[in-house]
């Protein structure tokens, strides 16, 4: 236990160094606007992808509906700081429980579901999220939710990025995580163990979910809208492959497909007509090569480029 | 953890370097660089790219004689992704990497909007071909115009009062029944204007339907709305939905006139419904090619000699909203954004393919009206409407 | 009276709409039956098999048949060389690695395409003209006949090839145990590739057929339908040819009825809820068989 925390001041110590060199970049103007942008968008697709990746990748639950309940933390936190003048942290801590108990409404009936079952009926729950919010003219309908003001900043991101991936890495390390990950080893020896599948599957579906909402109320607190055209089932595919790229099972795995993605997409801006066809290419190869992700189900660690350290314990998180 | 914010570090450093590197491109001085934030990919893929070809076809023709104030000009396309977000990244790109000074925003208003900010803050202007929600320009929070904003298309409520007037004093229309592309705001925000209009001198709404862009199959809605018989239908979208519901609500038996609006104007509507089932059906343009006016000539001349293409309303508003921007560099004679805004915001009578067009105190076109009617596949010239 | 008028004009309505779903998940679940992957390019095949017919009746003058034999031809051919390049060497792999390999496919063929033939829609010349035939004032037009009559057909004669049929066995072999079918001498990769093939073509029969119906295509054609196909396929019990069939059906109904008489808004919500719902009291589809799991 001690360790862990040792560690863990270590990492925070870690993070609070790019942190500085990040923002005095940005504040020295070293970094412009559109990489500033890129950067929150960044920081938001790893929440993301490493709260999908608690989803798919430890517990071994396929879904595909997570711009669903992004959708939902976007839109709600966008009420509350629009229409009920509430703060921000209010509204991001109101859009990730909305969507926390949407996933544990969703997750408890659906979750019984297995493979690719579950994956077409967590599409189609993302997508009925969708149009039903497409219907609500409270929110803006199809035209989309104005006028939000921008509260989301290279600071709230990176805090709440840094929080995610503490959360959810203890979250496996914990008791709690090692059921989740026998599920996905194999269910019915979990159960046969005395693991209550259905309670940590459900669980694990619900942190997921409730991340998932943090990443909406950024994402729409920084674009200044909320559209239902930025849930639709493609970006849950991009959040997907994020995760698969990076490795299922592997947090830094997600960190890094959701940075290599999301560069990889912002490089591209300058060739329209060509982004597209180069980027599923991109993708066909990287499957190709590496079809267990990057990083497979392992965790970077610097063992990986040197052997001094002697972490232990590191690896099959 | 640590290591792994380590390599994270690495990464970020990666992109921060990469950024220093992009971030310090100078413009160089002898070409004047536009910029255009368009949907490339995505579901408005379509419109786009007809809007892409409209603007680099003024760009062209302008190159050709000569450029302006003695510089040539180029154009960069950034894509949107049919997205929001997507649209404001892509302004902040053009505006910061490209250092564009000006944009040819994109073509749906929520997208305009995101962006909107961006424009304000770095002190570009953005001009929209096709967005038509009033809050493009005004900023809804504040009820102020947004000086960096401008559009070249008519606004929802002007489109929609007319085709709401056509319906209820030409077409003698009682009741009329409303079928919306629920995914576009410009359709929304026409069909609410109709409805205002139309139950205002007298006539009812009997049904209110939606559908979405990529629906192919719309007969079960048609059915619904046969059944209430209503004396017009209207259907504000874009041709390619448009063309599939006049062909199969034909063929359910469903005789009224439909209507719509500038969404219409395409040579594939009539390709895509039929030129049968297009009798008796109207819709509300900027111009029709029967005025004969030289620019509609010109551009159309022009357009299928460069992409072997019918232009459609997108292709020629991008085209009016670029030459609007070269026309305010000329005034200005000056590259300077916010002189090329002051000077856009003062267009008079500039004579664009959509017609006259001088901007108002909210930066919105005002112009004319034309509807035009369906006759065996031609569009004919019914009535002109102004402002 | 008005209401039955109504009612049955809207499930002709949504017969019509399920017989195209089902046409496109014909191939989607043959081909996930044997390799057990969400082909999601499938729907992009079915883009491609209509732009084939679009450019063989109208660059090329065909008529409609040997249009839609060409289409059907391509079509397999291209589900060949997909299967070949893309999945094949994935085989050993996660089966996840090939979903986002099918994603990638499935982007390239739309964005391609795009690039290839232009972002706009084209429409069929009249290759075989509609008829509107009024019954006592319910309306049904002979393209709707026909489409329905060809998914039938086409149901009928694949349980034939896969019942029938040596390689229909070898097919259902593969499906049921991949290594125990090449222990029995099977070529595994012949047969996949076979299945891709006949799956592919019947994509690109669907899209020539709804090019014809509607009027309109367009490289991004294939993305809602092949959901909805997909959707179906799951409805009726993945794997299954008839199950294609019937949920194709169900989920044209479904989307007729909430469209007639609920509100047209819904339909989609609709669609994916009762599919939901299907699933969560049958977890393997309407005519799945229910596979206890073994320990």
């Amino acid at each position: 236990m001690r360790d862990l925390t040792k560690r863990d001041l270590l990492s925070l110590a870690a993070c609070l160094v790019i942190y500085a060199a990040v923002q005095g970049l940005i504040t020295l103007d070293v970094i412009g606007p559109f990489w500033q942008l890129n950067i929150v968008l960044i920081c938001i697709n790893i929440i993301l992808a490493v709260s999908l990746n608690l989803i798919n990748g430890f517990t071994g639950q396929f879904s595909i509906g997570h711009a669903g309940f992004m959708a939902v933390g976007a839109y709600l936190s966008a009420v509350m700081t629009v229409k009920l003048q509430l703060p921000f942290p209010v509204a991001i801590a109101a859009g990730a429980v909305a969507a926390g108990v949407l996933g544990f409404i969703i997750g408890l009936p659906t979750l019984r579901l297995k493979g690719d079952y579950l994956a077409i009926a967590t599409l189609g729950l993302g997508e009925i999220i969708r149009i039903t919010i497409l219907n609500i003219p409270y929110v803006g309908g199809a035209s989309g939710f104005m006028g939000i003001p921008r509260y989301t900043n290279f600071t709230w991101v990176f805090l709440l990025m840094v929080f995610t991936v503490f959360v959810i890495k203890n979250f496996i390390n914990s008791s709690h995580g090692r059921a989740c990950i026998s599920v996905r080893e194999n269910e019915i020896a979990a159960e046969a163990m005395g693991v209550d599948t259905t309670k940590y599957k459900v669980l694990a579906f619900t942190l997921g979910a409730a991340f998932a909402g943090v990443a909406g109320a950024l994402f729409s607190h920084y674009f200044y809208i909320a559209h239902p055209a930025s849930f639709t089932f493609m970006r849950s595919f991009d959040i997907l492959t994020m995760v698969v790229l990076g490795g299922l099972g592997s947090i830094s795995g997600s960190i890094t497909g959701a940075i290599l993605l999301t560069f990889i997409s912002a490089a591209l801006a300058s060739y329209p007509e060509w982004r597209m066809v180069i980027y599923s290419i991109a993708l066909i190869v990287l499957m190709l090569y590496r079809p267990q992700g990057l990083f497979g189900n392992k965790e970077l660690s610097l063992k990986m480029f040197s052997r001094v350290t002697g972490g232990g314990q590191r690896g099959a998180a | 953890m640590l290591r792994k914010i380590l390599s994270q570090a690495l990464v970020i450093m990666l992109i921060a370097a990469l950024a220093a590197g992009c971030g310090g491109g100078q413009p160089k001085a002898d070409v004047i660089k536009l910029g255009a934030n368009l949907e490339m990919t995505g579901g408005n893929a379509t419109f786009g790219a007809s809007a892409a070809n409209g603007a680099k076809l003024a760009i062209k023709e302008v190159n050709a004689k000569g450029g302006v104030l003695g510089k040539q000009l180029t154009l960069t396309v950034a894509d949107n992704k049919s997205e929001a977000a997507e649209a404001a990244n892509a302004m902040q790109k053009l505006i910061t990497q490209d250092k564009v000074v000006a944009v040819i925003a994109p073509i749906a208003s929520s997208s305009v909007i995101a962006g909107a900010q961006v424009n304000q803050d770095n002190k570009v202007l953005a001009i929209s071909p096709t967005a038509s929600n009033p809050k493009v320009t005004v900023d809804p929070a504040t009820g102020k115009v947004r000086d960096f904003l401008f559009r070249a298309a008519f606004i929802d409520p002007f489109q929609g009062s007319v085709m709401a007037n056509f319906a209820a004093k030409t077409l003698k229309a009682k009741t009329a029944a409303l079928y919306i592309d629920n995914s576009s705001d410009y359709a929304k925000g026409l069909g609410q204007f109709f409805k205002e209009t139309f139950v205002k001198s007298g006539g009812k709404i009997v049904a209110e339907e939606a559908y979405l862009q990529k629906d192919t199959d719309f007969k079960a809605t048609l059915t619904k709305i046969k059944a209430q018989n209503p004396d017009v239908l209207f259907v504000p979208g874009y041709y390619q939905e448009v063309g599939m519901i006049v062909k199969q609500a034909r063929e359910l038996g469903l005789n009224m006139p439909i209507m719509g609006g500038d969404g219409w104007d395409s040579a594939k509507l009539p390709e895509i419904a039929g030129t049968q089932a297009l009798n008796n059906t109207f819709f509300s343009n900027h111009y029709s090619p029967d005025d004969n006016s030289p620019a509609v000539k010109a551009f159309v001349e022009a357009y299928k000699k460069e992409y072997n293409q019918i232009p459609d309303a997108f292709a020629a508003l991008a085209y009016d909203a670029t030459m609007m921007v070269i026309e305010a560099i000329k005034r200005a004679n000056s590259a300077d954004p916010v002189k090329i805004k002051d000077e856009l915001a003062k267009t008079k009578d500039f004579q664009a393919v959509s017609g006259l067009i001088t901007l108002n105190a909210t930066h919105d076109p005002v112009k004319s009206a034309v509807i035009i009617e369906m006759k065996d596949g031609k569009q004919t010239f019914r009535e002109k409407v102004n402002p | 009276m008005e209401f039955t008028h109504q009612l049955i004009q809207q499930l002709i309505n949504g017969v019509s709409l399920g017989s195209i779903y089902a046409l496109i998940a014909l191939g989607y679940t043959m081909v996930y039956g044997i390799i057990r992957l969400i082909n999601f390019a499938h729907g992009d095949i079915y883009m491609l098999g209509a732009y084939v017919g679009f450019f063989a009746t109208t660059t090329f003058k065909m008529p409609f048949l040997p249009a839609l034999i060409m289409a059907m031809a391509v079509a397999a051919v291209v589900g060949i060389v997909i299967e070949r390049a893309a999945y094949r060497p994935l085989r050993q792999a996660p089966k996840i690695a090939v979903l986002i390999t099918a994603i990638g496919v499935s982007l390239l063929l739309e964005y391609g395409g795009m690039i290839l033939v232009t972002p706009q829609p084209r429409t069929f010349p009249a290759v075989f003209p509609a008829h509107t035939y009024n019954i006592g004032g319910i309306i049904v037009n002979n393209q709707q006949i026909v489409i329905l009559a060809v998914s039938i057909a086409l149901m009928v004669l694949l349980t034939y090839i896969v019942h029938r049929t040596k390689t229909g066995k070898a097919m259902r072999a593969v499906s049921f145990d991949t290594d125990a079918a090449r222990l029995m001498g099977i070529d595994v990769d012949r047969i996949i590739s076979i299945t891709f093939a006949i799956g592919s073509g019947l994509a690109a029969a669907a899209g020539v057929l709804v090019g014809i119906y509607y009027n309109s295509i367009d490289p991004l054609m294939g993305i809602m339908p092949g959901l909805k196909a997909f959707v179906a396929a799951v409805l009726g019990g993945i794997g299954i040819i008839p199950g294609a069939m019937l949920g194709g059906i169900i989920l044209g109904v479904i989307e007729a009825l909430v469209s007639g008489f609920i509100s047209s808004t819904f339909r989609d919500a609709a669609a994916f809820a009762i599919l939901i719902v299907i699933l969560l009291f049958r977890p393997s589809g309407l005519l799945g068989k229910n596979v206890r799991e073994k320990v």
